[in-house]
Formats: C-alpha cells, structure tokens, sequence
C-alpha cells in the first residue's frame, strides 16, 4: 500500500465518522487517524460496547446510542481505521505525522479533512490546579468509557446543555450528594430572547423542549441548586474540599469530593494552529475559529475543517458539516457529477441550518462571564509552568506585545500542554490591557511538534509504504 | 470518589491487576490507566515540576496533561490515553522528564 491516500480524515467524532464514510463510499482511499480506541469521539465514547450495557445505556440516553448507526456506517464503508493513532505534526502539503504502537509515520494525502472537534472551555479559578478539580466533561468521559460515576459529595459548577445534561446523568447513576452551582448570568437571558424567533426554525424547537424537560427533571428531583453563581473558589491543601461562591450576592460554601467544571466548549485549535489558517474571533461565542468557506475548506487549498473544530456546532450539525467537506472533495476529485453534488451538498446544507438554529440563542444564554476568560491575578493560568494571571497581566502593562512574546517573558504556554489550557486566557487578558481586540491580539503560534514524541520515535520515523 | 455503574462482582478473584507505586490497581478492560487509578481511589498523579504541587486528571481526553505518568519506564505517558495492561508497571511523574 502506497503512503499516499486520497483523503486523510484526523478524528473519528460525528464530523470525521461522516465524512470518512461519505469519502470511501464515494470510492476514495480514505484513512482514518483517531487518539481513541474505537470510533464515536468524545460525545459518542465507547458507543459500541456500551450498546451492550442496559443500564449504562439507561443512563447515558438514546441521543449518545445513536453513534453507534454512524460507528457501524463507518465501519462497513470500507475506510481504514488507526484507532490508538496521535496525530502530531500536520503540513501544508497535507502530509500528516502519526505516533502510534508501531511509531511515527509520516501519510499524505490530496485532501485533508481534520475533525478534532472541541474540547471544554478552561475555567481558570482559584484552586482549580487541585486533585479532586475535573471538567464536567471529563466526568461524563469516565461515565461513558469505564462505567464510572463520582461517588460521594459531588459539586458541578458551570452552566450550559452539557452542565445540566450531566446533572440529570448523574441522578439516573444513583447519584445523591449533588450540589448545583448555576454560573449562567441572569443578565444574559433578555439578550439571549432576542435569539429566540430564530431558535424556532428547523430542531431548534427539539432542543428547547430537551432543554426544559432537563431542567423539570432536575427541579422534580429536588437537587440543591444555587443560581446566579460567580467568584468559585476551590479549598482545600492537597486535594479539593470545599468550594466557596458567590450566589446572587450571597456568600456560600458547599464541603465536597469531586468538584466539576463547566463553561461550555471551544474548538480544539491545534491542529489548524499550526498550519496558520486564517482564524476569526467568534464574538458570540467568545473564541477563535478558523475561517472556512460553506464546505469547510481552510485558507490552505485542500485543508478542510469539519466540525467543532470550526466553530462549535454540536454533534448533529458536526456530521452534516463532515458530510460537506467529503462531498466538496468528491466533486474536486471527478468523483461525484454535478447534479448529484448539488442535490447532497444542498441536502447537507438544510442539515446543518437546521440543527444551528438553536445555537445563537445557546450561545449567548450561557455566554461565560468575564472572571472565566479573565481571571482575577492570584489565579494559576498557565497550569503546566505555574504562571498567574497577575504575571501576564504586569508583562503585558510593562509591554509585552502578545500571546507569543508572552512565552518568551513567562514560559506560560511552554509547558506539556502546549498553551491548549491557558491560551485563551493569556489572549483575553493581554487584549484587556493592552487595549485591542481579541483579533489584534491574535493567538500562541503553535508548532509541532503537537503531541510529545521522543528523539527515539523520530529516530525512527518512515513514510508508510 | 468513584463507584461502577453496575454492581461491582461479589469477588475480585479473576480481576487483573496493574502496578502503581507499590500498590496493585484492579481494573477491567477497556480502562484507561487513569480511569482504573481514579476508581481505586488514587487522587493524585504528577507532580508539578515547576512548584512541586499534585496534579490530577482534569479533562480526561487528552488536553490537559495532568494525568502523565511513568508507564513500564517510559516517563511523561498520558495515561488517559493508555488502556490498562495486566502487569503494567506504572508510578507517579515527579518533576520533568529526565534525559538520560
């Protein structure tokens, strides 16, 4: 086999499941790159053997088992699947660096689809380095791929369909000690209505009534719930113990095990980072996303995005957007006649309006508050090298220019992580001070390589033959 | 911290087990390593390497590097992103990564 594919997908979640499939069944050679063990991404982890489970399958609904049709769909499309594969260097040409049991390789392709999806918003807050601190996200992780569920006393704090959609998972797993701390902004609801006519359109309606039915199981379930949440504070020495809260002026303190945070998602920039595709400032969803045209091809000809990983969209409108990408490299390939193109692009297209419907509303409903894109200074931002918020802010007043020269000031964004944890902040907070916008201020260059790899696997490196 | 969604099987003779440190992990498959260390009640995973402070798995999927331990000698491993192994060697991550 030839280390030259027709198209290269990165990321096996509902964009990348879709447009794989949609690629090899459209009679490309298509490869498949995905960090995970099986197909569905994070929103679909471990879907297929979960199908097995009745009552995990109970408790995690009927909206995460229907990964399994587009896992099985995938998986009878003829695409070849790397699962356990990292992906860490990607190039302009659309060659693409894994590491995986067998080492680094080095694929490429004509086309490139990368759907790396999104990962959870940092929440930055005092104390949030702590064992004991994880997403909300990573909770559910733990739910879908090993069974697991927090036992003991459990605070999830955040707002947001995933914050909510967890709180009622949790209750269906047993849960009994569980603490709500509602961050969502009692101001954003008269701004956020004058997104609602449009939320009407297409699922819209389907998610609002998803949406309510939550927030009516929460209430009929009696779960502690503190709305109107901000200033979080996590105690405790060596490991989580308590979380202290401002709750609409009122001072709280709830004593816990685990406490879970949640700021809505962002998309995982990496990848498109580091092939410098134009990006955007997102001001409705308070982050930066690439520029794409309507099938998700980047500024790099051959380079598209579908997904999250270009704006968040959720997992519907995600596989309709990994849909378009396959279609538009069909098309450019002679693969796919015309009236044919049309017709799927535009039916694809319907899709993806349809399930966006909702997003606008969603977006500035549970649109973070400002102390989670600029934390006060005590707060750690940079995790991995221990900077403050208090440090980026001084360099920035002493004139520091940027994300970049910041690293090189504060080493913040240096560390195993690559800035994926403290990269939005350090732009949010030098954009404040120095008075530009989240535009201007731009972003951390990032380079490859994107996951760590040893000299030995270097060493080693060969292009697939 | 946590518990198994189903019952937990009346006897844990046939579980597999992995090292941590000195003590022995059970876990089933399909496990992460740090998704079997949370189970087993282990809270903390790495030490900072810049001020010495424990770190724990915070987002589970890959980003926050958090969860790095020594697995089987190799340093600095991912260990959400690596399944559990019966026999598996695996210790805290103090400090960086040496060089030899």
């Amino acid at each position: 086999m030839s280390g030259v594919w027709d198209a290269i997908v990165i990321g096996a979640g509902p964009a990348g499941m879709a447009a794989a499939t949609t690629l090899a069944e459209g009679g490309m050679r298509t490869v498949v790159f995905d960090e995970q063990a099986a197909p569905g991404g994070q929103i679909h982890r471990a879907v297929e053997r979960n199908a097995r489970d009745a009552a995990l399958s109970a408790v995690l609904g009927s909206d995460y088992a229907a990964g399994a049709a587009a896992a099985a769909r995938l998986r009878e499309s003829g695409a070849d699947l790397r699962f356990g594969t990292s992906v860490w260097r990607v190039d302009t040409d659309r060659s693409v660096w894994t590491r995986a049991g067998a080492g680094i390789v080095c694929h490429k392709a004509n086309a490139l689809v990368i759907a790396s999806g999104a990962m959870e918003r940092p929440v930055p807050v005092p104390g949030w380095t702590l064992p004991g601190v994880m997403t909300i996200g990573a909770l559910q992780i733990l739910l879908k791929d090993a069974g697991l569920r927090p036992d003991g006393r459990l605070v999830l704090a955040g707002c947001g369909p995933l914050f909510y959609l967890f709180a009622a998972q949790c209750l269906q797993a047993g849960a009994t000690e569980l603490v709500l701390l509602d961050t969502a902004a009692p101001g954003n609801v008269l701004p956020a209505l004058r997104y609602l006519p449009a939320a009407m359109r297409g699922r819209g309606p389907h998610y609002l009534w998803k949406g309510l039915h939550l927030l009516a199981k929460l209430r009929r379930a009696g779960v502690k719930i503190h709305r109107g949440v901000s200033g979080l504070q996590i105690q405790g020495s060596r490991r989580a113990e308590a979380v202290a809260f401002n709750a609409g002026g009122r001072p709280g303190r709830v004593e816990c095990d685990i406490v879970a945070l949640h700021e809505g998602v962002i998309p995982a920039q990496q990848i498109a980072r580091s092939l410098d595709c134009i990006h955007e400032w997102d001001e409705l969803q308070l982050c930066f996303r690439p520029a794409l045209d309507r099938s998700g091809e980047t500024s790099i000809p051959g380079v598209f995005i579908a997904g999250d990983g270009g704006g968040i969209v959720g997992a519907q409108a995600s596989a309709h957007a990994g849909t378009l990408a396959a279609l538009a490299i069909l098309r450019r390939a002679d693969r796919l006649p015309d009236a044919e193109f049309l017709a799927r692009h535009a039916a694809a297209r319907r899709g993806l309006g349809s399930h966006m419907a909702i997003r606008p509303f969603l977006d500035r409903l549970y649109r973070p508050r400002r102390e989670v894109l600029e934390p006060a200074d005590e707060v750690v931002v940079c995790r991995c090298e221990v900077v403050r918020a208090g440090d980026i802010r001084e360099a920035a007043r002493q004139g520091c220019i940027g994300p970049n020269q910041m690293k090189a000031f504060l080493r913040c964004g240096m560390g195993p992580c690559q800035g994926r944890m403290c990269g939005p902040a350090v732009s949010a907070i030098i954009a404040r001070e120095t008075g530009q916008s989240p535009a201007q201020t731009g972003y951390y260059r990032i380079r490859p390589p994107l996951k760590s790899v040893t000299m030995a696997e270097l060493a080693g490196a060969r292009a697939e033959e | 911290m946590f518990r198994r969604v189903e019952a937990p099987p009346s006897s844990s003779a046939g579980t597999d087990t992995f090292l941590f440190e000195t003590r022995e992990i059970p876990f089933r498959p399909g496990d992460s390593v740090a998704a079997a260390l949370l189970a087993a009640g282990v809270a903390a995973m790495r030490d900072s390497p810049v001020d010495g402070s424990p770190r724990a798995p915070y987002c589970m999927m890959g980003v926050c590097y958090e969860c790095q331990l020594e697995i089987d000698g190799r340093q600095n491993q991912q260990s959400c992103l690596v399944k559990a192994r019966a026999g598996m060697v695996t210790r805290r991550q103090r400090g960086a990564r040496t060089i030899a």
